[in-house]
């Protein structure tokens, strides 16, 4: 990444220079025009390595998708659209007419909605946790933080394991409501679309705290009496200042958590067993068992579109709102 | 109540931290602002301007002591319910507003109407000269236009009184020489009590109606800018304000008895054992023979527009004195040579220990 931007710099000043001064010799254009090469000279490395890191696999599984699937998984190389009216359809055996899946719908919609509840909850959680780290002694913040970031430190599948440990029938948290007689029979948790929740919202937590805590770090807490001195109350204070003035620090937790969480696999598949689906199990399923791998392309492509429409649809909103003030 | 007064602070105490560690920022300060006055605090950093100046916008409770604004109780009242405005040191402007936004920001939390507050923030942007810049995001303003945006921003909602805690320190010297005045036009223009924070002795004596010398969280003497300079009621004020000659006396018959021996007149005080103070402008350098005192230069140094000598008494205190520099720069003054001094009458004066 820091390829094409160093380039860029580096080409940049020169050509700026050469606007400035009105007669610009052949020898100083050739300069410039030396150096704007060189730097993409520079960059090219970097380059190479997006193309086949992030674009070539794409392409990939565009050409899968528009393909027929093999017998045994993999891919037959034969023309076919069923991958994509499959996300949402089915073909009827017997008079081959398209039904909406309903099936596959419902995991469209658990995928987004406990993205969107996992983002939101990890904002009302990860915010007032921010703001206190933020605000402790400058000693003191590293420890919190370090606090903040240690489950980065184990298996994301050992963590989930153990909320799998502590949710599920015989666990921790209903042993304890059963032992406190709060409850006679243990709840179902585990295994619902609640598990899920809880155990994504533990997961990225920390996704959402760290670049809030950065954004508030840089805030001047002066502005706060700033706002009490002209009249503003604390919501107002929180509304009309807090928030915009941190809004980059909202906007990246909340990409960093949406993003990931829409794509999950592990969370959805320990804690929501198999039947609670998400995108991410879903796709799995279509490579594994399901043995349709131009489906399990489709549906990647699909995803990769929902994120990022989602992600230009969020940005552009959050911008106006930070323009209007 | 007394109509005339705006901010009365009465035996106001304000303690930071506990037991051993606690530190006496005011220690009973009573103070009266008068309404429409420009009243400056002066006092050397740490002496507890800040605090009191963030006591009466709200920001502190004072650990003692009474607030009033207007005849009012406002000691508990908290900031956004004081109709007082701060212009902060570092401005506090808030960079996702724009210059327009930042004015408007105090009048739409008051809940003025739209019409209300536009009028308002083109009023305010004509008097501090930003108009062409009132869609500007603050980030792009230089430091002597983010102060004027923080000047309007708090005069908007017409507060009774504006605190401004050194609001031109941050500035150079030629941009600050240009907002001393126009801070001064915009109090007489606007007629709202302004309370001015500095450690700038000059700035204080060029803008202020009275001042207010502090030192230690204690008020040492409040006055206009011309009883502070010509009668410093102590040694602390005397020497803040201005340079001036320190000298020992004690009381005589005939006036008081200075340590070189001479007897001088000065206003009577209740100490017999006194410090007299003289400025150096107000010494006169004559020939050896008409002098009161005799004296020995020790010094001069050439100050361009002014010399200054400075002389020993046959004491040994030392004295120094201001003299214009004569046209051709020479002032015919030798180290080494003795003189005689004279003092202004009526300048010298007694200060309380
Ligand atoms: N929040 C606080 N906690 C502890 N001590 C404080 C606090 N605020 C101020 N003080 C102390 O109170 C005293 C007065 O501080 P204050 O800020 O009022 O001084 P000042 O006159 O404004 O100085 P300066 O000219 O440097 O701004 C200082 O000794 C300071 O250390
Ligand atoms: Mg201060």
């Amino acid at each position: 990444m820091s390829g094409p931007a160093s380039g860029k710099t580096a080409s940049s000043k020169p050509a700026s220079g050469n606007q400035t001064s009105t007669g610009a010799s052949a020898a100083e254009q050739a300069l410039v025009k030396a150096s704007v090469r060189s730097g993409w000279l520079l960059s090219t490395p970097a380059l190479v390595l997006l193309a086949l890191a992030a674009v070539g696999p794409l392409l990939i599984m565009l050409v899968y998708s528009f393909l027929t699937p093999g017998e045994y998984g993999n891919v037959e190389w034969g023309f076919s659209t069923d991958a994509w009216t499959g996300i949402l359809f089915t073909r009827d055996v017997f008079d081959d007419t398209l039904r909406l899946e309903d099936a596959h719908l419902s995991i469209l919609w658990r995928s987004v909605k406990l993205s969107l509840m996992t983002t939101a909850f990890t904002f009302a959680v990860g915010f007032p946790t921010a703001w206190f780290i933020a605000t402790r002694p400058q000693r003191q913040r590293g420890l919190w933080l370090f606090l903040i970031t240690i489950p980065f430190w184990t298996n994301l599948l050992i963590r989930t394991l153990a909320i799998n440990e502590i949710l599920r029938t015989e666990g921790l948290l209903n042993n304890i409501l059963i032992g406190l007689g709060l409850i006679t029979e243990p709840i179902q948790i585990i295994y619902t679309d609640t598990a899920v929740f809880i155990g994504m919202t533990y997961v990225y937590l920390p996704l959402m705290v760290l670049p809030l805590f950065a954004a508030i770090d840089r805030f001047d807490m002066r502005l706060l009496e700033a706002g009490y001195d002209l009249y503003a109350t604390r919501l107002q204070v929180l509304r009309r200042i807090i928030l915009p003035v941190v809004k980059p620090g909202i906007i990246a937790g909340s990409i960093l958590v949406f993003v990931p969480a829409l794509g999950a696999y592990v969370t959805p598949r320990i804690l929501g067993g198999g039947k609670q689906m998400m995108i991410g199990n879903f796709i799995e399923l279509q490579f594994g068992q399901g043995r349709n791998w131009p489906l399990g392309a489709s549906l990647s492509v699909t995803l990769l579109v929902i994120v990022t429409a989602a992600l230009l649809v969020y940005v552009r909103f959050a911008n106006r709102e930070v323009t209007r003030g | 109540m007394n109509q005339t007064i705006a901010i009365s602070a009465q035996n106001v105490i304000k303690a930071f931290g506990q037991g051993d560690h606690a530190v006496r920022a005011l220690d009973d300060v009573s103070l009266d602002i008068r309404k429409g006055e420009f009243f400056t605090l002066l006092g050397p950093s740490g002496c507890g301007k800040t605090t009191l100046l963030r006591l009466i916008a709200g920001f502190e409770m004072p650990s003692g002591g009474t607030i009033l604004l207007d005849g009012a109780d406002i000691t508990t009242l908290p900031p956004n319910k004081r109709p007082v405005n701060t212009v902060f040191q570092s401005y506090a402007l808030f960079p996702h507003l724009t210059v327009a936004q930042n004015v408007a920001f105090g009048l739409e939390m008051l809940g003025k109407s739209k019409s209300e507050v536009t009028a308002r923030v083109a009023e305010m942007l004509a008097l501090v000269k930003l108009e062409p810049l009132a869609h500007r995001k603050t980030s792009q303003l230089s430091g002597g236009q983010q102060q004027r945006v923080a000047l309007a921003r708090a005069l908007a909602p017409q507060p009774k009184v504006l605190l401004l805690d050194e609001p031109l320190s941050a500035l150079d010297l030629k941009l600050r020489k240009e907002m001393q005045i126009e801070l001064k036009r915009l109090q007489t223009e606007t007629g709202i009590t302004f309370v001015f924070v500095t450690h700038d002795q000059e700035e204080a004596l060029t803008m202020s109606d009275r001042i207010g010398v502090m030192s230690a969280g204690h008020l040492q003497q409040v006055g206009s800018p011309k009883e502070i300079y010509t009668r410093p009621k102590n040694r602390f004020v005397a020497s803040f304000i201005g340079e001036t000659n320190f000298l020992g006396a004690t009381r005589d018959p005939m006036g008081y008895r200075l340590d070189c021996g001479i007897v001088v007149q000065a206003p009577a005080a209740q100490a017999d054992r006194v410090t007299l103070t003289i400025r150096p402008e107000q010494l006169r350098l004559v020939p050896e023979a008409e002098g009161d005192i005799p004296a020995k230069i020790t010094n001069l140094v050439y100050f361009g527009t002014d010399t200054h000598c400075h002389m020993s008494l046959p004491d040994g205190t030392e004295v120094t004195a201001r003299l214009q520099s004569p046209s051709d720069g020479e002032s015919g003054l030798q180290i080494g040579q003795g003189i005689g001094l004279r003092f202004v009458p009526g300048a010298l004066q007694v200060l309380e220990e």
